[in-house]
């Protein structure tokens, strides 16, 4: 069953529309990831959920029950706060019951629950502490915990790990991901860094403009991205873009593209379904490769080098000026200004059509 | 330290050098012309058996009682009401700060053609409505509720300005959790907002504790000290002591009575206020 249903949710600030006629269905127990630049609407459309925003149009069920006509408190979710929003002038303990007393839970009861969620945490040392004695890591887990205690159906998370700095972002990062197989509950965790999204969510929502962009599996989206918003905004360094002109049918199943320089790039598109004008290459980094010896498919000045380890990234420049994101390996010889051969690896390319949707390899027989 | 120095030289010729030349006076007998003589601990054995003077402690300490509890809450419910970003509020916030920059004859000049029983608009009200008026400037306890409702209205605006200010520093998000932890309005004010005030709670009460028992422009406007010196406030009776009399020690005498209450006053209420209190700055 369907555990949080958003049914045609529009909401606007004045003249300026936020959300344009949004549509999600959330399966049972999943971790959702609402991905999205900065004004594309995911925050919005959580606090919705939470009920600290109205909506102006459209329903929203949680369990079936209607829910955007409750209080905030009365919808069955908790929510950890991007800046912790922890009550500064109470203890630690104090900050978890808060919510619980005000339900009325038996004081037994609240007691329990406050130091099972200390235990999971690790914070049972710090409850009789204020928060502004405590770092930026215990805070998020006392907003986590005052989450917890409450039992909720669903865990809304604004951008929970935006305030960690890198070390303590990895590591509660995995603690979130442990903590979601331990608690029978839904999360939607809003965020703009991909690789939290990619790492925790079962599916992700990546917004942009108002609306959802595409909604899938990590690897889906990454795999398969809906259009050119979606296979620009997932993965790092973004993918190239090249316009490029489908050369006439050769009886082949598989679409084959020029590209401005001339170059000719065979992909594992299939030609139905494209539509006929201008496309767009799409190829990740990881797709296009330096070339040793004679299989260069076509040639690139190299304009900056990114030594990232394992591997080397590599920003160049086509002969008609067209700039593409290629990959050698850790210990590149390559210099700024050198000219290189490119191996483009046309199995994994995808098309965008002229309105930007993406068309992709079949898997290989 | 060389920046500080200015500051520091003005700070101790018009304040710390009065303060130890009027601890000197006050063991002096000396009038307005000069020529003193000391006296020890005279002037002080005279205040404490002087009845108008206990009693001027007495009257000012009802007018800070009555005063400070009252405009402190005032202050407080209206920072509550008009800590909004409306145009509405705007307009009202300066409205309720407009009367603290009128000079107190101003003021008790309005309050007068307010309180007065014969001509005044309450007492216009009372007959209108074929009632007794109250004789808010001749009776004893209502002349002290004439010069407390003055000095509320009189000195509103700062506390307010003070609380809204205070309200700022609340992060917004604090309130939302508080929505989602199903707190009502009202325990949220109590457990939420009035802790996030306190040390704005505690400095408006010690500044209008510190002011009040200063209480004079009013008290000599409104009343005179009147009706027989029930409304006769401490620095009123300084007052007169020095400008009426012209005896110098004795008011500066009572004038270092009246410092050492405020210092041992506004201690107490820090030293009680804020005790376990540390480690509230974080959010």
């Amino acid at each position: 069953m369907a555990s949080l249903e958003l049914t045609n949710i529009s909401k606007a600030y004045g003249a300026t529309l936020v959300l344009d006629d949004v549509s999600l269905s959330m399966e049972g127990r999943e971790f959702l990831a609402f991905l999205g630049p900065s004004g594309s609407g995911k925050s919005t459309l959580l606090r919705i959920i939470a009920g600290l925003e109205t909506l102006d149009a459209g329903e929203v069920r949680l369990d079936g029950q209607r829910i955007d006509t409750l209080a905030p408190g009365d919808r069955g979710v908790a929510m950890v706060f991007q800046h912790y929003a922890l009550y500064p002038h109470m203890t630690v303990r104090e900050n978890m019951a808060f919510g619980l007393k005000n339900a009325r839970v038996p004081k037994e009861e609240i007691e329990s629950r406050v130091a099972e969620a200390a235990r999971v945490l690790e914070i049972e040392e710090q409850l009789d502490k204020k928060p502004g004695q405590m770092s930026g890591g215990q805070r998020q887990r006392v907003a986590i915990g005052r989450a917890i205690v409450k039992h909720p159906k669903l865990f809304l998370l604004d951008e929970p790990l935006s305030n960690l700095d890198a070390a303590l972002r990895m590591r509660t990062r995995i603690e979130l991901a442990q903590m979601r197989n331990r608690v029978d509950a839904a999360f939607i965790m809003v965020t703009h860094d991909q690789a939290e999204a990619m790492t925790l969510a079962d599916r992700i929502v990546v917004m942009n403009d108002r609306k959802i962009q595409q909604v899938g599996p990590p690897m889906e989206i990454y795999a398969r991205p809906a259009n050119t918003f979606v296979a620009r905004f997932v993965g790092s360094p973004a993918m190239t873009l090249a316009p490029a002109e489908l050369l006439a049918a050769d009886n082949g199943r598989f679409a084959s593209v020029r590209l401005g320089d001339g170059s000719q790039v065979e992909t594992r598109v299939s030609r139905e379904g494209l539509p006929g004008g201008p496309v767009q290459l799409g190829l990740r980094p990881e797709n296009v490769h330096v070339a040793r010896g004679g299989e260069a498919s076509t040639a690139a000045k190299v304009e900056l080098l990114e030594r990232l380890g394992e591997r080397t990234l590599v920003y160049a420049r086509l002969k008609d000026g067209q700039a593409i994101t290629a990959e050698d390996e850790g210990y590149s010889s390559l210099q700024v200004g050198e000219t290189i051969g490119l191996r483009i690896d046309g199995a994994s390319a995808h098309l965008f059509d002229s309105e930007g949707n993406g068309h992709h390899a079949e898997a290989a027989a | 330290m060389l920046f500080v120095l200015p500051f520091l030289t003005a700070y101790l010729i018009i304040l710390i050098y009065p303060l130890l030349n009027g601890m000197a006076l006050s063991l002096q007998r000396v009038d307005l012309f000069g020529g003193g003589q000391f006296v020890g601990l005279d002037n002080y054995a005279r205040l404490f058996a002087d009845e108008t003077f206990i009693r001027s402690i007495l009257a000012t300490f009802a007018l800070a009682l009555m005063i400070v509890p009252i405009l402190t809450v005032l202050a407080l419910g209206l920072a509550l009401a008009l800590n909004r970003a409306t145009r509405g509020a705007a307009i009202f916030r300066g409205v309720f700060f407009s009367s603290s920059v009128l000079s107190v004859t101003i003021v008790t000049l309005i309050w007068r053609f307010v309180l007065a029983p014969d001509a005044g608009l309450l007492g216009e009200t009372a007959q209108a409505l074929g009632a007794e008026p109250i004789p808010f400037l001749s009776h004893p306890t209502w002349s002290l509720w004439a010069l407390a409702i003055t000095t509320i209205w009189w000195s509103i605006g700062l506390p307010m300005m003070l609380f809204l200010a205070g309200l700022q520093q609340i992060s917004g998000d604090v309130y939302e959790a508080a929505a989602l932890d199903r707190a009502s309005r009202w325990t949220t004010f109590w457990r939420v907002t009035l802790p996030a005030l306190r040390r704005t709670v505690v400095l408006v009460v010690m500044l209008q504790t510190a002011a009040q028992l200063q209480i004079f422009g009013q008290a000599q406007l409104l009343t005179g000290g009147g009706p027989g010196g029930a409304t006769r406030t401490m620095v009123l009776f300084i007052f007169e002591a020095a400008f009426a009399r012209w005896e110098l020690g004795y008011a500066t005498a009572a004038a270092e009575v009246l410092f050492l209450i405020i210092v041992l006053l506004t201690l107490t209420q820090y030293l009680t206020t804020m005790r376990g209190s540390e480690g509230d700055g974080g959010r």
